[in-house]
């Protein structure tokens, strides 16, 4: 059954085997059995990245707990090995047992990036079944994707079976049970369980719906059947402590990003981001209870021996009490562990904060202002006062920290040229601040091209060429350069914009991504195999326009490709938030205030679960409350240019 | 009180390496080590600074891919009065499948280091694609060049080495199901012959399927010396599980 003696042959020639082995604290190796169904769930980049993905591993968990399933994990092999595995004839493979994708029932990926589309292709390709899932036979692997970006499934339609939306903790037994009355029936029509599983909430099934275009426009998205629903929607899990999971963290052999012990605080973020998908598509907000948190903190560090642990949400520091979960996790350790916040909002990091943090080691420090100006931040609702960006540089100055990152997004609704080089002012004056307290303070800006996401209010802008991308990234680098201790880093604006096509694309671009992939276009996020001609070239061969997709501005009643799709936010909840960032007006957090019937509690019938009936105290909050006394600077009168003529003044 | 006055003690581990594990690093074994010995909860000492950590002082690096009957590395507690039984007895429920300590020793302060004190190693080697009376011939004529020059790469720049002296012992082992065994013991001074160094000599058509560290030893006065009884202290600490 397992493919180790051959694979031990291969593994010499590559570059860092320990990718492949398996071997993890907390692996199981399953007793695979005609009356289980076999999970192969994988994560199509490297080990070293995909290993950590907590969603991937709280399935994993959940389905070998049970006794109907069983799971094991696969990850892209990386360039060296594929050929190898080709050469040799090695199909696909789980790493904890090693055996081949074909002796599984589901491949079952989770998708947190567009970049990675072609290497599902790939994976796939590896597993030994066709690509396209029209192509394939009754008894089948069946390609199933989970993830943030499954809330545009289009563009992967043509290759996956079936896709669910939302949280998977209480889906995942659904649709086991569904594969497991096929797997009992002996496979014998895909069609049945197809079937099956578009009536499971949260599944969605692409080759049951029909795709209408009228030229480049897309008209509709409907279900062929009357049993199949018309419009899909994500689960959410209304309690996390329920799911306490993953219980046993993954604790790998070799070295991994994010390699620490990592503990889920809140699922949903209601700050209202308006660049932000992850945010909008995870509401409500759900905190686990505290005393759940630092048990799962005690367990985790004791049975994985790590020396760090990362408190992970999309906004840590808005947890209810986290200063005492802070200072409980480092009692933990006898002053022995670390903590780190990622996701840390600027308003939140006070000098008590900095000084629980830096007492066992300092960490890297990042804050995300996202945008220069007080202007753009209100078009973006990242409604940060300066003064408590400075006041947390200050503090962390003060702690002794010497270097810092900050990240921020070009390519913004109604940007211009002030506000990107706002950026370098904000830098400049934290570097400032740094001298206070240290020699050569460094602080270094880390710049990316903004991606309209669906599900978002920005779904309808026009994204930045990449020409536009690149000016404004140099305008800010030559503002910096000449100053000491500021530092500069960008995201390739090329790849920007192939992220772009992927986002926001129909299932017509389905067609490109096979053809990047054919041409052996995978690992695409990673710039040395990043080919951003053969993307472009694909698209003019296909008749398909890069302008059309990527920086047109949509219109509100234009037929969105994901429209049949819901993640529980009504359309004109977003249309409203869209005209309100044009107008510059924040949109304050629901959790603390009133409801905006956004959708995604009134819809589903949960809420909020909050501990703190206000918000931590300190700073502006992001909660729209701009302290008395502040002067904002003086709005600039911007307005959304058209199609073709965005301003490269 | 001062950490760098309290008591200490250093222990010196013997352990193996082998199966799927052995496709880890030396950089990964490290880590490992890190962390089952935090698991075990024992006083390991701490280095000083922003970023402490575990005082763990390892041995002549294995390279990825190759198994290891004798790794070593030299642990610092920060007290004086830790057992070795106590220490191999907590390792055995922490350390990942494939690793194994199988000895140790209190060391008396001022013990040289691993890096420095080994001097040879002996290597079991699994090849495949030959038979018994080629690999004969060929070790044959290794052990009879008076000179065998290597190049390595090193920063950019290529190095010679001569790595007739490095090789101490050589000759043909058993077969197996997959090959034949090669035996041999190559020096570690001034810097280690490796065995796919040996392996490029004459550049033979066969290739390695196992490479496996069987024993490290430390030269003194004309005698080999397993590392645990090296720098050991003796009477109330008596090593344990020398080979
Ligand atoms: S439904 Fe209301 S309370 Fe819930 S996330 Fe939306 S706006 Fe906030």
């Amino acid at each position: 059954m397992s493919i180790w003696p051959e694979l031990e042959l291969v593994l010499p020639e590559v570059s860092k085997p320990a990718r492949y082995i398996g071997g993890e604290g907390g692996m199981v190796e399953p007793e695979h059995h005609p009356s289980k169904v076999a999970w192969l769930l994988a994560y199509p980049d490297t080990y070293e990245i995909g290993l950590p993905n907590q969603g991937l591993q709280i399935l994993y968990e959940i389905l070998n707990e049970r006794d109907d399933a069983v799971a094991e994990r696969a990850y892209a092999p990386w360039v060296d090995m594929e050929a190898e595995m080709r050469a040799a004839g090695l199909p696909l493979f789980s790493v904890d047992t090693h055996r081949r994708a074909g002796d599984f029932d589901v491949l079952a990926f989770n998708l947190s990036a567009e970049l990675v589309y072609t290497n599902l292709l790939n994976c796939i390709d590896l597993a030994g079944i066709p690509v396209r899932a029209e192509q394939r036979a009754d008894g089948d692997l069946l390609i199933g994707a989970g993830g943030h970006c499954t809330y545009n499934p289009e563009p992967l339609a043509d290759f996956v079976d079936f896709f669910v939306l939302g949280d998977g903790e209480e889906v995942v037994s659904e649709i086991n049970a569904a594969i497991s009355d096929w797997k009992r029936a002996g496979k014998r029509s895909r069609q049945s369980v197809l079937r099956a599983l578009a009536a499971v909430e949260g599944v969605y099934v692409p080759s049951l719906y029909d795709v209408v275009y009228d030229g480049p426009a897309l008209v509709s998205i409907t279900p062929r059947f009357a049993d199949v629903p018309a419009v899909v929607e994500k689960r959410t899990v209304a309690d996390l402590a329920a799911w306490p999971y993953p219980k046993r963290q993954l604790v790998p052999l070799t070295e991994v990003v994010h390699d620490r012990l990592n503990v889920e605080v809140f699922r949903g973020c209601t700050r209202g981001c308006r660049f932000c998908q992850a945010g909008m598509i995870t509401r409500p907000v759900r905190e686990r209870p505290a005393e759940q948190v630092r048990t799962m903190v005690a367990d985790g560090l004791a049975r994985s021996g790590y020396d760090e642990v990362a408190l992970t949400s999309l906004s840590t520091a808005d947890f209810s009490g986290i200063t005492e979960v802070v200072s409980a996790t480092m009692d933990c350790g006898a002053g022995e562990v670390s903590v780190s916040l990622p996701s840390l909002r600027v308003d939140a990091f006070t000098v008590g904060l900095a000084a629980q943090i830096q007492r066992a080691r300092r960490t890297g420090l990042t804050f995300a202002p996202e945008a220069g100006s007080w202007r753009m931040r209100q078009v973006i609702n990242k409604l940060i006062d300066e003064r408590d960006l400075y006041g947390a540089v200050e503090s962390a100055f003060s702690q002794g920290w010497r270097r810092m990152k900050l990240y921020f997004l070009t390519g913004l609704p109604t940007e211009t040229d002030v506000d990107t080089l706002a950026i370098g002012e904000l830098a400049r004056n934290c570097v400032e601040l740094g001298r206070a307290h240290t020699k050569n303070p460094s602080v270094t800006v880390s710049l990316g091209g903004f991606v309209p996401k669906p599900f978002t209010p920005f779904q309808w802008f026009g994204q930045n060429t990449v020409s536009e991308l690149q000016r404004k990234i140099f305008l800010l680098r030559d503002d910096i350069k000449r100053n000491r201790g500021v530092q500069m880093k960008w995201h390739d604006p090329k790849a920007s914009l192939v992220e772009g096509i992927a986002s926001r694309g129909d299932r017509r671009i389905g067609r490109v991504i096979e053809e990047v992939w054919r041409q052996g276009g995978t690992f695409q996020e990673w710039s040395e195999h990043f080919d951003y001609d053969r993307w472009t070239q694909a698209m003019d061969r296909h008749g398909l326009s890069v302008d059309w997709y990527v920086h047109r501005h949509r219109t509100e009643d234009e037929v969105l490709p994901w429209d049949h799709i819901s993640a529980g936010l009504h359309k004109d909840f977003l249309w409203q938030d869209w005209r309100d960032a044009l107008n510059e007006v924040g949109l304050e957090d629901c959790r603390w205030t009133p409801c905006y019937d956004c959708g995604a509690c009134t819809g589903y019938s949960i809420e909020h679960i909050v501990a703190s009936a206000v918000p931590p105290a300190g700073g502006s909050q992001g909660t729209g409350q701009v302290p008395t006394g502040y002067q904002p600077p003086r709005a600039v009168e911007v307005q959304l240019s058209g199609v073709g003529e965005r301003a490269s003044s | 009180m001062n950490p760098n006055q309290a008591p200490r003690t250093r222990i010196r581990l013997r352990y193996s390496k082998a199966g799927r594990i052995r496709f880890t690093s030396h950089r990964d074994v490290a880590r490992i080590w890190e962390r089952s010995l935090r698991r075990t909860g024992l006083p390991v000492a701490q280095t000083e600074g922003f970023s402490p950590r575990a005082k763990l002082h390892f041995g002549l690096a294995l390279a990825t891919g190759y198994e290891s009957e004798a790794e070593y590395l030299d642990v610092d507690f920060k007290c004086a009065d830790v057992a070795v039984p106590d220490v191999l007895d907590a390792l055995v429920s922490v350390l990942p499948d494939g690793i194994a300590a199988t000895g140790g020793s209190v060391l008396l302060p001022g013990a040289m280091s691993l890096q420095q004190a080994v001097t040879i190693c002996d290597w079991d080697i699994e090849l495949i694609d030959v038979t018994a009376d080629d690999l004969a011939e060929w070790v044959d004529r290794v052990r009879g060049a008076a000179t065998i020059v290597i190049t390595r790469e090193r920063k950019g720049q290529q190095i010679t080495d001569d790595l007739a002296p490095q090789i101490r012992a050589l000759e043909v082992g058993e077969s197996t199901s997959r090959g034949v065994r090669l035996l041999a013991t190559l020096g570690t001074q001034p810097r280690a012959a490796r065995p796919s160094e040996l392996l490029t000599v004459f550049e033979p058509q066969y290739r390695p399927v196992l490479i496996q560290r069987t024993r490290q030893w430390i030269e003194q006065d004309g005698a080999r010396l397993e590392p645990l009884m090296v720098g050991a202290a003796p009477a109330q600490h008596t090593p344990v599980g020398v080979q």
